[in-house]
C-alpha cells in the first residue's frame, strides 16, 4: 500500500507567505493568551492543595461546595474529574495556617460531614517548593533550546539551527497558548509533554534538513533553494504522514484511555504533534529560505578537510 | 552485502534474549502479603509459635492465606487478594501486639513478586512501581537549617563557658546573638588569653575581637566550612532517626531519601492512614538538660510576670511550674544511647542515658559544681518545651552514664527512651509538599497505563503491516523487542516507574517507529529508483541512518534536560524516556535489519522485496 506517490514536487514555498501570516496569527494570539489570561497553573507550581474524592453515587457539586465553605475553605473550587462520581476539590494557600494542616483539616471534614465520599488523592504542595518547580522548568526549557541549537549548529550550520529553533519554539508557545485560552491545567506532566514536544518535533525539522543537505551537496549549485526545499519536502512527505500518524495513535489512544491524569499531557502531545508537522515544513523550511541557505554555506566545511588530508 | 557476521547475530538474539528474560517478571504480577518481624531488628527470635499464633487467628476468622515463608528477618504470610491481606493485618496485629502502645513485633503489608524463584534468583525483578502506581503517601520535609545551627551555636556556647571555666578566665557573659556567639571581658588581656584558649579549642570557630567602651568582646562565628558539616550532619541525622520512626510505622519498603541540599523525600507504599504517618514523622522532640534556678522568690516572680533575666518558665508533667535556666548545659547530640529500665536501689521505673566523652565531662563537670542543686531535662517537640524530671543533683556524675527517675510508669519509661533514642532530631523539620494515592486509584492508573499502550500499540502494529507488508512485520517485531527491552532495562535498573512513566513508554513506542518509517521510505524510495533490492535494502538503512541519529539525538537532549531537572512524577517520565531512546536505536536499527537479513539476505537473486 502506498498513500502518498506524488509526481512532481509540490511547490509548498510558494505558499510561504500565507503560511507565515498564518503563523503569525496563531503566534500572536497564543502570546496574546498568554498575556491576558495567562496559565492556569497547577497546585504543583502554586502551591495550595488538591483532593480528589470518588464516591458510590453521584456526587452533587453545590452542597459540596456548601460544606466546604461553611467549614472554612471559602476558596475552595469544586469540579467533576472524569466521571460524576469523582471530583477534584482545590484549595489555593491558607497563609494563616501551616499547609499540611490545612491537608488534614480537609481530610477531617470529609471524614465528620461526608462519610459516604472516599478521598482517594490528596495532594498539598508547600509555596516554595512550587516556585522552585516552576523556576526548574524554566530553566530545563531553556537548556533544551540551547543543546538542541548547539547540536544542529555542530550538524549542520547556524541558519539551519536558528529556523529549527524559531519553529519549534513557535510550536511551544502555540500549545501555552492553547492551554492560556483554554485555561486547561498547566501541571507537571504538561510541561513534561512541552518538552518533548521540542525535541520530537526537531526530529521533524531534521529530517526535512538533512534532505535539503543531501540534494545540495548534489545539486552542484543549479537549483534553486525553494525547489530544493520543494523537493525535500515532498520527498519526505510520506514518512511525515506515517511517522506523526503513529505517534498521534500513540498519543490518541493515551488521550482516550490513560484516564484524567494523563488527559492534559496527552493534550499537549497532540497539540505539539500536529503544529509540529506544519511548523517543520512551513516554518522553519520558509526560515531557511529566508535566510538565505546556500550551497556554499553547507559544502565550505567539507572541502577544507579534504584539503587538509590531502 | 546484507548478511551479519556470526558474532552479530549471536550478540543481538543474546541481547533479546537476556532482555525478554529480565522483562519477564512483569508478567507475573505482585502478591500481597503480610509482613512479620520482631520491633528490633536483628535480635534473634522464634518464629515458630507466632506463625502458630497466626495460623490460628486467621482460622477464626475464616481467612484464607495462600502461603507462609519463613526467612531469618521474618515471617510473610501470602494471601490471594489485597481485601484478605487488609483484613488479615489488622488481625495479625492485633493478636500480636494486645497492648498497642507496646508493639512487640512489626506487621506490615507487602507486595511479594509474584515471578518463579529462579528469575528471582538471578536477579530478575519487576518494574519498581512509584506511589501514584501502588497507593501510598509521599512527604517532602525540609529540615530547617537555620534552627539547626541556632542549636549548635548554643550548644558551643556552652562548651565556650566550661572551657574559660576550666581555664579560669573570668568572662562578663557569653550569650548566643543571632549567628554568633558574643564573649565580653573586662578588659583585653583576659580577652587575649581567652582568645588563644578558645582558638586552640575550637577549631570551627572564626573569632574577632571588639572593643566596646570599657569592656572587650570577642565575637565567634561558624567558619563556613563548620558551618556547611552542620547543614550535611543535620540532614544525616534526620534521615537516620526517620528511618527509625518509620521502622515503628511498619512499612515494608519505605523510600527515604535526600532531595537537594535540604530537604529529605519519605515515600511509604501502602500506608494509608495519613495522621498516624505524620504524627510520628513530625516529632521534632529534642533533649536538653538544663539548670532549675531553685533561688527563693524567683519562681513567684516569675508566675507574678517578673520571669528573671536568663530563665525561662516552664511546666512539669505533672502541671507544676518551674524555673529553668536559658543555658543550655547538654544537648540531645550528646547523647548516645536512651534505654528503659529500673533504679537499682527503689525499682522505680528509670530511663538510662548514655553520653558521649564530651558529654561526659561536661556533664561530671557541671554536677561536681551543683550537687544539692536540681538539673532539668527538657523534652522540645514541635516548639514547646516540657520538663520530663527535674531530680536532684546528690552527687558528682562521671563515666557518662544518666538515669533519669521519679514519679514515672513502665511505659512512660519507655515512651521517653524511645523518643530520646529515635526521636531526637538534628535539627526541626517541617513537611512541605504531601501527597496520598488511594490503593484502588493505583491500580487503576496501572490498568489505565497499560490499555493506552496496549491500544495504541495495536493500531500501529496494525498500520504498519497493512502498509509495509513483511518489512511491515519486520518493523512491528523491532518496535516490540524495544518494548521489551525497555522493560528489561527498568526491571534491572529498578528505577521507579510513575503513571508519566507509563505514558512515557507508549510515547517513546510512538516516536521508536519513526526510524523504520524513515528507513522503509528510503528502501521504497531507492527501489522505485531502480536499484536491486538488496542493495536498496543496504542503501536504505546506510542512508537513513543518519537522519535516526540526529532525530534521536534532540529527543535525547530534551530528555536529559528533564531528567536533571524533573521531579517526583516528571522524573519518571524521564527516565523511561532517555532509556527509551536509547533501545530504540538498537532494536530498529540492529534487530529490524538483521531480521530484514534473515528474510532477505540468504538468496542473492531475489526479485522482489514485500514492502507494500
Amino acid at each position: 500500500m502506498e498513500l502518498f506517490r506524488p509526481r512532481a514536487d509540490i511547490p509548498f514555498m510558494r505558499f510561504a507567505p500565507i503560511f507565515n501570516a498564518i503563523s503569525l496569527l496563531f503566534f500572536l494570539v497564543a502570546v496574546g493568551s498568554l498575556i491576558v489570561r495567562g496559565l492556569n497553573l497547577s497546585i504543583e507550581f502554586t502551591g495550595g492543595t488538591l483532593v480528589e474524592i470518588h464516591s458510590e453515587q453521584s456526587i452533587t457539586l453545590p452542597p459540596l461546595r456548601e460544606t466546604l465553605v461553611q467549614n472554612g475553605f471559602p476558596e475552595a473550587q469544586v469540579q467533576h474529574f472524569g466521571s460524576t462520581k469523582a471530583a477534584i476539590v482545590r484549595l489555593a494557600r491558607h497563609d494563616e495556617l501551616p499547609p499540611d494542616e490545612v491537608a488534614d483539616n480537609l481530610r477531617a471534614l470529609f471524614a465528620k460531614h461526608l462519610p459516604e465520599i472516599t478521598v482517594t488523592r490528596m495532594e498539598f504542595v508547600g509555596p516554595q517548593v512550587g516556585r522552585e518547580l516552576a523556576e526548574n522548568g524554566a530553566i530545563a526549557l531553556v537548556l533544551v533550546v540551547i543543546g538542541i541549537m548547539i547540536y544542529l549548529a555542530i550538524r549542520f550550520e547556524w541558519r539551519f539551527s536558528v529556523a529549527a529553533i524559531i519553529a519549534n519554539l513557535h510550536d511551544v508557545v502555540i500549545i501555552l497558548g492553547f492551554f492560556a485560552l483554554f485555561q486547561w491545567e498547566f501541571s507537571l506532566p504538561v510541561l513534561a509533554a512541552v518538552l518533548a514536544v521540542l525535541g520530537y518535533s526537531v526530529n521533524e525539522t531534521v529530517v526535512i534538513f538533512d534532505r535539503v543537505r543531501e540534494k545540495m551537496r548534489a545539486s552542484r549549485g543549479k537549483v534553486s533553494t525553494a525547489s530544493l526545499l520543494d523537493h525535500a519536502i515532498t520527498s519526505t512527505m510520506s514518512r511525515t504522514v506515517i511517522t506523526h500518524g503513529s505517534t498521534l495513535a500513540m498519543v490518541l489512544s493515551i488521550l482516550l484511555f490513560g484516564g484524567e491524569t494523563l488527559y492534559y499531557f496527552a493534550l499537549a502531545l497532540t497539540i505539539g504533534i500536529l503544529f509540529g508537522i506544519y511548523s517543520s515544513i512551513f516554518v522553519s523550511s520558509a526560515l531557511l529560505m529566508w535566510f538565505g541557505v546556500t550551497r556554499e554555506s553547507l559544502i565550505k566545511p567539507e572541502r577544507k578537510k579534504e584539503e587538509a588530508v590531502v | 552485502m546484507n548478511r551479519y557476521p556470526l558474532w552479530k547475530s549471536v550478540l543481538i538474539v543474546l541481547v533479546v534474549i537476556v532482555g525478554a528474560i529480565y522483562a519477564l517478571p512483569n508478567l507475573f504480577g505482585e502478591i500481597p502479603a503480610v509482613q512479620v518481624a520482631p520491633i528490633k531488628a536483628g535480635a534473634p527470635w522464634d518464629a515458630a509459635p507466632v506463625e502458630a499464633r497466626i495460623r490460628e487467628t486467621l482460622a477464626s476468622a475464616h481467612l484464607e492465606a495462600t502461603g507462609f515463608e519463613r526467612d531469618p528477618d521474618g515471617l510473610r504470610i501470602l494471601f490471594a487478594e489485597t481485601e484478605t491481606q487488609l483484613k488479615a493485618r489488622d488481625l495479625i496485629d492485633a493478636a500480636l501486639n494486645p497492648d498497642p502502645k507496646k508493639p512487640r513485633y512489626i506487621v506490615a503489608l507487602n507486595l511479594l513478586p509474584g515471578a518463579p524463584k529462579w528469575l528471582l534468583a538471578i536477579g530478575a525483578k519487576p518494574m519498581y512501581l512509584g506511589l501514584d502506581l501502588r497507593g501510598g503517601v509521599h512527604f517532602l520535609l525540609e529540615v530547617d537549617m537555620a534552627g539547626a545551627i541556632a542549636q549548635r551555636l548554643d550548644a558551643l556556647a556552652a562548651d565556650i563557658r566550661s572551657t574559660l571555666r576550666s581555664e579560669r578566665i573570668r568572662s562578663l557573659g557569653i550569650a548566643r546573638q543571632g549567628n554568633t556567639i558574643v564573649a565580653r571581658f573586662s578588659d583585653p588581656t583576659t580577652a587575649q588569653q581567652a582568645r588563644t584558649v578558645l582558638t586552640k579549642t575550637f577549631p570551627e570557630l572564626a573569632i574577632d575581637r571588639q572593643e566596646n567602651g570599657d569592656e572587650t568582646r570577642l565575637i565567634a562565628r561558624l567558619t563556613p566550612s563548620a558551618e556547611q558539616k552542620i547543614r550535611e550532619f543535620a540532614l544525616k541525622q534526620n534521615i537516620t532517626t526517620l528511618h527509625n520512626r518509620i521502622n515503628e510505622l511498619g512499612v515494608a519498603e519505605p523510600v527515604i531519601q535526600q532531595q537537594g541540599a535540604n530537604r529529605i523525600v519519605v515515600q511509604l507504599p501502602g500506608v494509608q492512614d495519613v495522621a498516624k504517618a505524620k504524627d510520628i514523622l513530625g516529632r521534632t522532640a529534642t533533649l536538653e538538660v538544663r539548670l532549675v534556678d531553685d533561688t527563693p522568690g524567683a519562681l513567684e516572680a516569675a508566675l507574678a510576670g517578673r520571669v528573671p533575666p536568663g530563665t525561662e518558665l516552664l511546666t512539669e508533667r505533672n502541671g507544676r511550674p518551674i524555673l529553668v535556666k536559658r543555658d543550655v548545659v547538654l544537648t540531645g547530640e550528646r547523647l548516645t544511647d536512651a534505654q528503659p529500665g529500673f533504679d537499682s536501689q527503689t525499682q522505680e521505673p528509670a530511663v538510662h542515658l548514655t553520653l558521649d566523652a564530651a558529654g561526659a565531662r561536661i556533664f561530671r563537670d557541671v554536677t561536681r559544681e551543683n550537687v544539692g542543686k536540681r538539673m532539668a531535662i527538657l523534652l522540645i517537640d514541635r516548639g514547646v518545651a516540657e520538663v520530663v524530671t527535674a531530680p536532684v543533683i546528690r552527687t558528682e556524675i562521671g563515666g557518662g552514664r544518666v538515669q533519669i527517675s521519679g514519679a514515672m510508669t513502665t511505659a512512660e519509661a519507655r515512651d521517653i527512651a524511645l523518643l530520646l533514642r529515635a526521636g531526637s532530631l538534628a535539627a526541626p523539620m517541617r513537611i512541605v509538599e504531601e501527597r496520598t494515592i488511594g490503593p484502588s486509584l493505583g491500580k487503576e492508573n496501572i490498568e489505565r497505563g497499560v490499555n493506552a499502550t496496549l491500544y495504541g500499540f495495536l493500531a500501529i502494529a496494525l498500520f504498519m503491516i497493512v502498509y509495509y507488508e513483511v518489512i511491515g512485520i519486520v518493523s512491528v517485531v523491532a518496535l516490540f523487542v524495544n518494548l521489551v527491552l525497555l522493560i528489561a532495562l527498568l526491571s534491572l535498573l529498578q528505577a521507579t516507574l510513575t503513571l508519566p512513566g507509563i505514558a512515557a513508554v507508549a510515547l517513546t513506542l510512538g516516536m521508536a517507529i519513526d526510524a523504520n518509517v524513515l528507513i522503509n521510505e528510503r528502501i521504497r524510495e531507492e527501489l522505485r529508483a531502480g536499484v536491486s533490492p538488496q542493495l536498496a535494502i543496504a542503501a536504505g538503512y546506510d542512508r537513513a541512518f543518519d537522519t535516526i541519529l540526529d532525530s534521536n539525538v534532540t529527543s535525547l537532549i530534551a530528555g536529559l534536560a528533564l531528567l536533571i531537572f524533573g521531579w517526583g512524577p516528571v522524573r519518571g517520565f524521564a527516565v523511561v524516556h532517555v532509556l527509551g531512546i536509547l533501545t530504540s536505536i538498537f532494536s530498529a536499527v540492529l534487530v529490524s535489519r538483521w531480521l530484514v537479513n534473515l528474510i532477505y539476505g540468504g538468496n542473492k537473486r531475489i526479485s522482489r522485496i514485500r514492502i507494500g
